[in-house]
């Protein structure tokens, strides 16, 4: 192994080093930004009307594929444990409401949980989105507890085991 | 030349472990795999005397959230009467059939895949694999990406033996080439993406056409042929840019130029230039102009002043000094169909493209020797022939189905 | 020309070494337009490697056109 091999392999894994740095920091921790967002139906949907609940806000978008794949999971996750003091929050990030609310008028199995419209991507801001979708976890005193970026078949499983231990507090 | 690639292959394989690696230690957030697709194509190539048609089908499918398998079966059914045949040979048929087979597989934000081509004419057998990593990093802002190709392929050279087509038992040569390139996605703003790529190529072995002759003046008035001569390497060099740009109506405008040199002496520039337009909910119209400028091989004349001229001898027009433009329009209808719950999306896609070439140091000697044996009533001198130009139509008329 | 380009190639890998210390400037609820599937730079592979096909097999150029495959068609 030649001396230039060697500089060739630590130039490599510096490169590396930029990949497998820790992201960006989402808020993870700490008290939920409060917001209040028009929603479906022209309803105000402020985040203070479920404190003592535990919720979960799911940051999506009608032109993002995982997103709509969990879709109905989350319906039934939502319809699941509502009765025990839990709520489900969909956050929509597009700028016009009219592709999404279109798109949740033709689901074969329609959504029934609150969906506000972040049409100024002020909520995305405020809880530094850096993944589409973004799941965040806030507990029944308002602080948030876990933030899950992306979708992949199987993550449903994370969602309800920490629904779990969320509302046994 | 050899040193500088020397050093990127040390770069390129050590960046492929190297990704490799990080790419499997980190699962943070996940990529997406291209999407499950069937298309089915029928085109149509017709110019410079040459009709090519076939159909071509891919299919593209998923196994798991991980795995994506894609299949092309592709047949190119030749007649030709080009320039070339003209001027030595007679008209022929022929059939080439190629086939690949590739895997992504994806790991968190690195996307792995390998591929193999097998393409089959009666006198050329390609076979070539490829190896690719990619990997999305900086937000999913830039994608990075490394490829690896090399191909063996086997020439023949068909004759005609009792008036059957038959590869001569004499004839049988071989080339490799192999192939490294480094690309780079990057987004610049919500609107705007734009990706470079940068490939070198190597090639090793028979690279000449076994049909082909150059010509030579034996007396300012008449022309001798005898068979071309070339180096037996070529290197290459090419770099691209794209562009594509989001109009705020909703449509699309990109661009592109390609800078192209190699050992040869060939100097390439392409240009283009597209535009993508949806109207109403179904149908995407689409518009490109492609512009490409060439100068010759060192190597390279329509006639050598003299029997033997030089060590190195062409007279392929493709090596030659040239203009070709290429404009296209194409129009795409999407459907759903309510009876058809599983395809997502389906859409019916017809596209012509017609392209003109201006050779400007290649002569169309049907005017001096006639065609295929027969000369002309009023032969030209050998070289003042008038330039050779040539124009085809391209059609494609394609049906892809999303899953 | 070797101590070139692997000083050219390292500038660039320490480059994007000191790229984490950047925020992504595009948010990721920013990407609609860029999703939009009409702003793929291929949007039907099986017309674009055809069409990468008849040029490469006319042209003396070859590469970087983001495209596979092998296959002669030539003559």
């Amino acid at each position: 192994m030649t001396a230039r091999t060697v500089k060739g392999i630590a130039k490599g894994l510096a490169l590396a080093a930029a990949f497998v740095l820790p992201a960006f920091a989402t808020t993870s921790s700490g008290p939920a930004p409060a917001f209040q967002l028009a929603g479906r139906g022209g309803k105000t949907i402020d985040l203070a009307q479920y404190k003592g609940q535990v919720v979960m806000i799911n940051f999506w978008a009608t032109w993002c594929d995982p997103c709509r794949k969990e879709m109905p999971l989350l319906e039934d996750i939502y319809k699941k444990y509502k009765p025990m003091g839990f709520t489900l929050i969909g956050v929509n990030v597009e700028p016009k409401t009219g592709d999404p609310e279109g798109w949740l008028s033709k689901l074969p199995k329609p959504v029934t949980f609150p969906v506000a419209f972040d049409v100024d991507s002020k909520v995305s801001k405020l809880y530094k989105v850096v993944g589409m979708p973004t799941t965040v976890f806030i507990d029944r005193k308002g602080n948030v507890r876990e933030v899950h970026i992306s979708y992949k078949a199987g993550d449903e499983n994370l969602y309800l085991s920490q629904i779990r231990s969320l509302l046994k507090e | 030349m050899k040193a500088l690639h020397t050093s990127l292959v040390r770069y390129v394989i050590t960046c492929l472990a190297v990704i490799g690696a990080a790419g499997l230690a980190v699962d943070a957030t996940a990529g997406v795999l291209p999407e499950d697709r069937a298309d089915v194509l029928y085109f149509r190539y017709d110019g410079g005397g040459v009709t090519i048609n076939g159909p071509s089908m891919l299919v593209r499918k998923s196994i798991g959230e991980h795995v994506s398998v894609a299949a092309n079966y592709y047949i190119d059914m030749v007649s030709s009467a080009s320039i070339d045949v003209e001027t030595s040979a007679s008209p022929y048929d022929d059939e080439r059939t190629q086939s690949s087979l590739s895997v992504d597989f994806l790991h968190g934000k690195s996307t792995y895949s390998v591929g193999y081509v097998n393409s089959d004419e009666s006198d050329y057998k390609a076979k070539t694999m490829f190896a690719n990593v990619s990997h999305d990093m900086f937000g999913d802002l830039t994608t990075i990406g490394f490829g690896y190709k090399v191909g063996n392929n086997d020439v023949f050279r068909n004759v005609k033996i009792d008036g059957v087509k038959v590869n001569d038992p004499t004839f049988a040569e071989t080339m490799e080439s192999k192939s490294f390139n480094v690309s780079i996605s990057q987004i610049i703003t919500k609107n705007l993406i734009l990706s470079g790529q940068y490939e070198v190529i190597t090639d090793e072995g028979f690279l000449r056409s076994p049909y082909r002759s150059v010509r030579f003046f034996t007396d300012p008035l008449n022309q001798g042929l005898e068979a071309e001569k070339y180096p037996n390497t070529r290197s290459s060099n090419a770099g691209s840019i794209r562009a594509k740009y989001f109009l705020p109506y909703r449509a699309a405008l990109d661009g592109m130029y390609r800078f192209y040199t190699d050992t040869w002496g060939v100097i390439g520039h392409t240009g283009e230039l597209g535009y993508v337009h949806p109207l109403k909910a179904n149908w995407i119209f689409e518009g490109r102009v492609r512009y490409y400028t060439q100068t010759k091989a060192d190597f390279y004349a329509d006639i050598f002043p003299r029997a033997n001229f030089a060590n190195f001898e062409a007279r392929d027009k493709e090596l030659g000094t040239y203009t070709a433009v290429t404009a296209g329009l194409g129009a795409t209808y999407e459907f759903k169909i309510d009876r058809f719950p599983w395809l997502a999306k389906g859409s019916l896609n017809l596209r012509y493209d017609y392209m003109t070439v201006a050779y400007d140091d290649f002569r169309d000697a049907t005017f001096s020797v006639g065609k295929f044996g027969v000369p002309p009533d009023d032969p030209l001198a050998p070289g003042t022939e008038p330039l050779y130009k040539l124009n085809a139509n391209i059609l494609q008329f394609y049906i892809s189905a999303f899953f | 020309m070797r101590t070139r380009g692997l000083i050219v190639l390292s500038t660039l890998a320490f480059l994007m070494a000191g790229c984490s210390s950047i925020e992504p400037w595009v948010k990721p609820y920013d990407r609609e337009n860029l999703a939009d599937p009409i702003m793929a730079f291929t949007r039907a592979p099986i017309s674009q490697d055809f069409l990468d096909h008849v040029f490469e097999s006319r042209e003396g150029s070859r590469g970087a056109s983001g495209g596979g495959g092998g296959g002669c068609g030539c003559n």
